[in-house]
């Protein structure tokens, strides 16, 4: 196996007006992120809303290029490569958003959806394009009649189908699923859950996996990417983030997380207070006003990745034994 | 005397297409302090039996009940003023997203403090103190700055907090918590769940909690009802629910859950819930049970005994454990 996607030290700033005179300051939605993704292998990237996942996905899609770091996507290092082997790239990268019901046009019919990427990057006929874009229903477990419906007679499960089939129709190698099933109920997720792992084995694909929900990432991920506050704080494969998870904030992640088993009830860390604001994030570790571990060292210095076990994960309490 | 009783009520809406009904024969007993769970898909018709119950359906809704009964306040012969009066103090209810429930015109005091001033009449001086006691009570750093804070200053869990002092502002005895935590973090989502749980506790008040969250029903209700397309098809106690579902459509809910998925594959229940076009006879589940026979489509099933959770189907699973 090979890393198909690398980054290093990839950070996305935002300019943000904070008024008519005020100075433009800079929100710093990723900082630093460094990671391999594994060809084949799905890594999921969980963290509560503003941790800066979906401008993770932004990134990786290539609908934004990262202000610091280099991406390499495939071999071809997207800051710097050639102009035509970064266009290539974008068939090689597809997106699924979070909302299958705003992801579609409403006046365009499923067949036009499916077929517009194909207009764009491939010289195909009128009657090709129509056979591939109907093999692509059948792919995702839709009938060919579908073909000359509009979106809105669709149910969600069934919308966020016409999505999939829409990102792969460039025959991609590297899917991104931006929490592709949490706008869906319990019975549908499952059915999505199934059709995004037979694609995967039938046709190869790398899943980046973005999600909040961590009962889903368990049961699809090959490793796990936990994020806060932009930065990513425990990398580690899905069994050792589970069993033994490192640092404080996944731990507390994974406790806050609802057991189905009513005899589960369990202790849960409770984290006190709530995302700090990203415009002025705290000094030194960025989870400390939150965390019970927290000590001097914590609120001054910042900590980086580094590898226990099978497990990277950025944390002092954890690199002097604390805990 | 249990403290709210629903037998058989109804609500159809006036569509375009011909009435459509989205509760069907809802009953309904909650005693003091016991929460009470509300599980189901979306359009199973759970938020509409509360809305109904609360009065606040559009004037399209016909509703319907045997009895509607608040303690010794008959619900169906009230006046409007009696109602309202009784609404906001005795019971009162949240809604899932905290962040369109407040009006944005107003800050969050005056929203605390006219719920305060038209129920319990203090004065202006009184309010003041008794709003800085609910917000800290609810766990809100700074009250005093807050209350002259407006909705859109606030985060998704702060403005769902200040929801919650506002609801239990009268002390109420019921409290309806509609999707409580669907829009927000998971670890805000323990602490919102933790503060309800308190709340209830410390002053004896009964909750119903809807949710379409089995994780969610499981660490909290002591009492569940399972809905589907309108209907109820099984009452249990939380501890017996999880381990023997009597109805084959909890089961197969359960099942699709991927925390207790054991294979690599999540099992899936066919087909859509029915919308209003498309309702079987029979048992409304037949056409995606995998157990349906002739007597499945053609009679509708009765509510089986309380020991097998009263389920509505003609052959409920679990029998042997319950005998």
């Amino acid at each position: 196996m090979s890393a198909i996607v690398s980054a290093e030290g990839v950070s996305q700033v935002y300019e943000v007006k904070r008024g008519l005179f005020a100075k433009a300051a800079g929100l710093k939605a990723v900082k630093e992120a460094s990671f391999t993704v594994e060809e084949g292998e799905t890594l999921a990237i969980v963290g509560e809303s503003g941790c800066g996942k979906s401008t993770l996905a932004r990134i990786l899609t290539m609908i934004e290029e990262p202000t610091e770091g280099h991406l390499t996507i495939d071999g071809i290092d997207i800051s710097a490569g050639r102009s035509s082997d970064v266009k290539r790239l974008r068939s090689t990268v597809q997106i699924v958003f979070q909302n299958p019901y705003g992801a579609l046009n409403p006046r365009q019919k499923v067949g036009a959806i499916i077929e517009e990427p194909l207009k764009i990057n491939s010289k195909l006929s009128r009657a090709e394009r129509r056979e591939k874009a109907k093999d692509m229903l059948a792919q995702v477990g839709l009938r060919p009649e579908h073909y000359d419906r509009y979106p809105h007679m669709f149910s969600g499960g069934q919308r966020q189908r016409i999505a999939i089939a829409r990102a792969l129709i460039l025959d991609p190698k590297i899917l991104v699923l931006d929490e592709p099933v949490s706008a869906l109920d319990v019975s549908i997720q499952a059915s999505v859950l199934n059709l995004l792992a037979d694609l995967q084995d039938r046709l190869k694909l790398t899943y980046i996996f973005i999600s909040h929900d961590l009962s889903v990432v368990k049961h699809v991920a090959d490793r796990v990417l936990v994020m806060y506050l932009g930065r990513p704080v425990e990398i580690a494969p899905k069994a050792a983030l589970y069993s033994e998870p490192k640092h404080p904030y996944t731990k507390a992640l994974l406790s806050a997380t609802p057991a189905t088993n009513p005899d589960d009830r369990g202790e849960r860390i409770r984290l006190t207070g709530e995302l700090p604001s990203p415009f002025d994030p705290p000094p030194g570790c960025s989870f400390n006003p939150r965390c019970p571990h927290a000590n001097e060292r914590c609120r001054t210095e910042r900590p980086v990745l580094t590898e226990h076990g099978p497990t990277r994960v950025a944390c002092f309490a954890v690199d002097e034994g604390r805990i | 005397m249990p403290l709210l009783t629903i037998r058989n009520l109804t609500v159809t809406f006036d569509t375009a297409s011909g009435p459509f009904k989205a509760v069907d024969s809802f009953d309904l007993n909650v005693d003091k302090g016991e929460i009470l769970g509300i599980v189901g898909e979306s359009g199973s018709g759970k938020s509409v039996a509360m809305l109904a119950l609360m009065g606040l359906l559009p004037p399209t809704a016909t509703v319907t009940a045997d009895e509607l009964a608040f303690e010794d306040h008959d619900l169906r012969t009230m006046s409007g003023r009696e109602r309202r009066r009784l609404i906001g103090a005795e019971m009162s209810m949240i809604f899932q997203e905290p962040m369109s429930s407040l009006n944005p015109c107003f800050t969050v005091g005056f929203q605390i403090k006219e719920t305060l001033r038209i129920h319990l009449g203090l004065d202006r001086k009184a309010r003041q103190k008794r709003a800085i006691e609910l917000l800290e009570s609810v766990g809100l750093p700074e009250p005093e700055r807050r209350l002259s804070a407006f909705p859109h200053q606030l985060s998704g869990g702060m403005s769902q907090r200040v929801m919650i002092a506002m609801a239990t502002a009268c002390h109420p005895k019921l409290l309806i918590a509609d999707e409580p935590t669907t829009a927000l973090d998971v670890t805000i989502q323990a602490q919102i769940l933790d503060l309800l749980v308190d709340l209830q506790r410390d002053r004896g008040m009964a909750m119903v909690l809807i949710t379409h969250d089995m994780g969610v029903v499981a660490e909290t209700a002591h009492r569940v009802v399972v809905q589907y397309a309108g209907q109820q098809v099984e009452r249990q106690p939380v501890e017996t629910l999880f381990d023997e579902p009597h109805h084959p459509y909890t089961a197969a809910l359960l099942s699709a859950i991927p925390e207790r998925a054991t294979g690599d594959r999540l099992p899936t229940i066919p087909g859509v819930v029915p919308g209003q076009g498309d309702r079987p006879d029979g048992c409304l589940f037949n056409p995606r049970c995998s157990r349906a026979d002739d007597r499945c489509r053609t009679i509708e099933p009765p509510h089986q005994s309380d020991a097998l959770g009263q389920a509505l189907c003609h052959y409920p699973l679990n029998t042997e454990e319950a005998a």
